[in-house]
């Protein structure tokens, strides 16, 4: 009985943090599907050469005498530009071209990109003879906190994801509402002819939109490398759907959306992930040790279909009226 | 953007007789192929590439049969030459092309099956392997020591009480009282408004009460079928030991039929409550329900041995055919494949007449109906989610078949034969070769195999035989996502109808090309879609930011 306490709020703090992984992540989908109305599926992969950017720097750095906080912040900054930079070019040479196609057209050339990239830094990687990494996190990020919420203790490394993550977030969620670009790039997305009367080069507002998703993959990819230091080329396609999911359990398209479904989605992982704790405490519920960890995910998608039967278009999408 | 004129198009009424070149073309392929393969000259090898490339040529005739106009006699022949004497006699010489032909059936029926789902319903299913998966899996356990596994372990499930059984039981009959008194109450008051709030609640509920009730139900099924088989078994050492190779293989047959029954089902249950969804959200949600069949194979150890995999899969004995085989000089390892080419074979005849059968009738045109405007559709009188769940269910049970067939071949089944990237693979081809054409959909599936188990691996022997020292890492066969992702991209970029495109997919891509008076579509849309200026393919930069506001808010599967 006394551990059920603990394993729930255990539950409550990593899901969080999971959660705002997967929001970060989630918020580069939104995004591009926002604006075009396809689903980035490269953006995994734009997300894991974040992750293995952030490797590199972390590799090279830690050694040195650095400030371990200076690295990160050089980690997090090299990513956002690989990233971001990377997305753009995927745009520009895979979906720009392909805009006025019917909408399975980019969504399969964006398939066809992602297996581009995977091998691609799986050569990268594979030249210089390494191909699972463990990424090497300055020490000082290892350390416990000094305090522990909820009475879980938790690393430095997961203070940082929730402080950039919500700075991230937020430095977003200003972007977007409430700048002169913002206002540009909603207005692209909801109708871009007339944007275009308007005076707005829908064609650079993309490109920005998707340097700012490629940026917050990233982030999110610098972050996940972090939490789950082991990483390779493949890594990425799990999450990437994870937080896909999230996007889409949120509505897709809805920013705030892309958090809460993101925070939903790693809330429920982390609870099936120790379900089955619960049923060596109740003697009753002793078929939930049936229940193995890895079985999450199945959980994580079945809660996804049994929320978007009743919520078809996501936590707070808006529901779309069909013209007949 | 012209179709290419390399490519052969179907033939028309006053398209040019090619009888004498059909005929040249088998022939010349086919005493190349010989040649190649050392039975003409004996000394003479080709290296493993050319063959293969003379494999895919040779099997171009049957394409061009199909595709040109000439005497049908002549095609007939050809066809039958090139399916029951020359591939097998390949075979004969080289047991790899006989397990490459497999491989191309296996995936064309994957192909056709996923065609109906995409292609003519256009719901974007990204997790189709799964139903390859429930049935390769069916036969994976029960034909092979797998089952022995089972019986021999405690039962699977806890015998449920009554209670536990009987109280779902009871809530699906109120869920189904419930929802039919709703009806009662619709019928009786016939326009009124579409149910709102609390009742769409109500119904919700219903039906997952329902819902619930079914799957317990069949949970109980199969526990009761299970404890009989453990009871039945574990009296009879005997019967037990008898199990070490799975059933009786001549079940084999049987379990075809169970297959497209398990498949189809498992379409349905999948179907019915992700079907509401459009577009992308279908798509996120197959996709996810395709990695947890992944899962489970993977984590439900005692049925599948999880992530080592079943081996030692038997195949149905047929020892006529095998006496056939040996009296045509066939090595005795190689009888199985001889029965299973055959088979295959025979599997594909059926699929392919199912699917031209089905296009062709009522069933089908709903299917494009629905793909082409859903409320337009509806509105017609065409039942929404019958016809969906049909195209589900069917496309699952092409896959269904081909499961068992797969896991007789390979012997060995894994998780990792039904990862996500198969799912995307079988998509590639269905869009590599034409969307909606089963002609199309076939060369896809050969195409794509014939790259992955052919050229990259031959391409990486030669390689690393011409270059001893080459970095490992170098080594092509590891890199056919990328090779693949190229040919995605690339095709999408200049070639987004496929090989061979259906009619109706030609002009739909090319609906925008006003610029393009070469494309023989009819351009009647043009004037509508492409009146902002959109069209112009090849010329991305002038694109002026009006695009056509028609693709704003289609769905990805419906092809506009």
């Amino acid at each position: 009985m006394d551990i059920v306490l603990p394993v729930l709020s255990s539950v409550l703090v990593n899901g969080l943090l999971l959660g705002i992984l997967y929001a970060i992540i989630a918020l580069g989908y939104t995004m591009v599907y926002g604006i075009l109305q396809l689903i980035n599926f490269a953006h995994s992969e734009v997300f894991v050469t974040g992750a293995i950017v952030g490797y590199e720097v972390f590799r090279v750095l830690t050694p040195t005498s650095l400030n371990p906080y200076l690295i990160l912040v050089i980690a997090l900054v090299v990513a956002m530009i690989v990233s971001g930079l990377l997305n753009v070019l995927i745009e520009r040479l895979a979906y720009r071209p392909l805009r006025s196609a019917p909408k399975l057209v980019p969504l399969i050339s964006a398939i066809g990109v992602s297996f581009i990239l995977q091998d691609l830094l799986r050569l990268f990687e594979g030249l210089q003879g390494r191909f699972d990494l463990a990424v090497n996190v300055p020490t000082a990020f290892n350390q416990p906190l000094p305090f522990q919420p909820l009475g879980v203790s938790i690393q430095v490394k997961d203070l940082i994801l929730l402080v950039v993550g919500a700075v991230m977030l937020f430095g977003l969620n200003r972007l977007v509402n409430h700048s002169r670009v913002g206002r540009a790039i909603r207005a692209v997305a909801q109708d871009r002819v007339t944007a275009g009367l308007m005076g707005i080069d829908s064609n650079r507002m993309i490109a920005l939109t998707f340097a700012i998703g490629g940026a917050l993959g990233g982030v999110g990819g610098v972050l996940f490398a972090m939490k789950f230091p082991n990483l390779n080329a493949y890594s990425g396609t799990i999450p990437g759907i994870k937080a896909f999911s999230a996007a889409v359990l949120g509505g897709i398209g809805s920013i705030p959306g892309a958090v809460l479904g993101g925070l939903v989605l790693g809330l429920i992982e982390n609870f099936l992930g120790v379900i089955s704790i619960f049923g060596s405490v109740f003697p009753k519920l002793a078929f939930l040790g049936a229940i193995k960890a890895e079985y999450k995910d199945v959980g994580a998608f079945i809660a996804l279909i049994v929320i978007l039967i009743f919520k078809p278009s996501g936590l707070l999408g808006r529901n779309t009226t069909e013209k007949v | 953007m012209t179709a290419s004129p390399l490519l052969p198009k179907k033939a028309r009424p006053g398209a040019p007789d090619r009888t004498v070149p059909l005929v040249i073309y088998t022939v010349v392929t086919a005493l190349l192929l010989f040649l190649a393969l050392g039975d003409l000259v004996p000394g003479v090898k080709f290296p493993a590439v050319i063959t293969s490339s003379l494999f895919l040529l040779f099997l171009g005739s049957l394409l061009l049969a199909f595709q040109w106009r000439a005497n049908t006699v002549v095609k007939l022949v050809i066809a039958v030459a090139a399916l029951l004497v020359i591939i097998p006699d390949i075979g004969r010489l080289n047991g790899s092309y006989f397990d490459l032909a497999i491989q191309m059936c296996i995936f064309a029926a994957l192909a056709l099956g996923l065609n109906i789902v995409v292609g003519q319903a256009g719901l974007l299913d990204l997790g189709y392997v799964a139903f390859f998966a429930v049935g390769a899996y069916l036969w994976g356990v029960f034909g092979s020591g797998q089952f022995q596994q089972i019986v021999k372990s405690d039962l699977p499930y806890t015998p449920l009480t009554v209670t536990a059984w009987l109280a779902p039981l009871l809530l699906a009959v109120v869920g189904a009282a419930g929802y039919a008194w709703m009806k009662g109450i619709d019928r009786a008051h016939p326009g009124a408004m579409k149910p709102k709030g609390p009742q769409r609640l109500a119904r919700a509920v219903a039906v997952t009460l329902v819902v619930i009730g079914v799957v317990s139900a069949l949970v109980f099924v199969a526990t009761l079928v299970n404890a009989a088989i453990t009871s039945y078994y574990s009296g009879h050492a005997a019967a037990l030991v008898s199990l070490a190779n799975g059933v009786n293989p001549n079940l084999f047959w049987l379990f075809i039929v169970l297959a497209v029954a398990a498949a189809a089902i498992v379409g349905v249950l999948i179907g019915l409550p992700v079907l509401k969804l459009k577009g992308d959200y279908l798509a996120i949600v197959t996709l996810g329900l395709g990695e947890v069949i992944r899962v489970f194979a993977n984590n439900m150890t005692k049925y599948t041995n999880g992530p080592q995999g079943i081996t030692s899969i038997t195949t149905a004995p047929a020892p006529w055919l095998d006496s056939i085989a040996g009296s045509l000089k066939f090595q005795p390892e190689q009888f199985k494949l001889f029965f299973l080419y055959f088979l295959v074979l025979a599997v594909i005849a059926v699929v392919i007449t199912v699917n031209v059968r089905l296009g062709n009738s009522n069933i089908g045109r709903a299917w494009v109906a629905i793909r082409e405007d859903e409320l337009a559709a509806q509105a017609m009188g065409v039942p929404l989610v019958r016809t969906k769940i049909l195209a589900f269910a069917t496309g699952a049970s092409f896959a269904g078949v081909m499961g068992v067939v797969f896991a007789a071949k390979q012997q060995f089944i894994s998780p990792e034969s039904f990862s996500y990237f198969q799912s995307i693979g079988v998509l590639t081809m269905v869009i590599l070769g034409g969307m909606g054409n089963i002609a199309g959909v076939i060369l896809g599936a050969v195409v794509v195999t014939w790259i992955n188990l052919s050229v990259l691996p031959g391409l990486s022997e030669t390689i690393q035989s011409s270059f001893p020292g080459l970095n490992s890492n170098l080594d092509p066969a590891k890199y056919n996502r990328l090779l693949f992702g190229l040919v995605l991209v690339l095709m999408m970029l200049f070639r987004p109808e496929g090989l061979l495109p259906s009619t109706r997919q030609r002009l739909m891509m090319h609906e925008n090309d006003d610029t393009d008076p070469a494309d023989d579509s009819l351009n009647v849309d043009g004037a509508q879609g492409g009146a902002l200026g959109t069209g112009a393919t090849g010329m991305p930069d002038v694109r002026s930011p009006g695009l056509s506001p028609r693709s704003e808010d289609k769905r990805t599967g419906g092809k506009q």
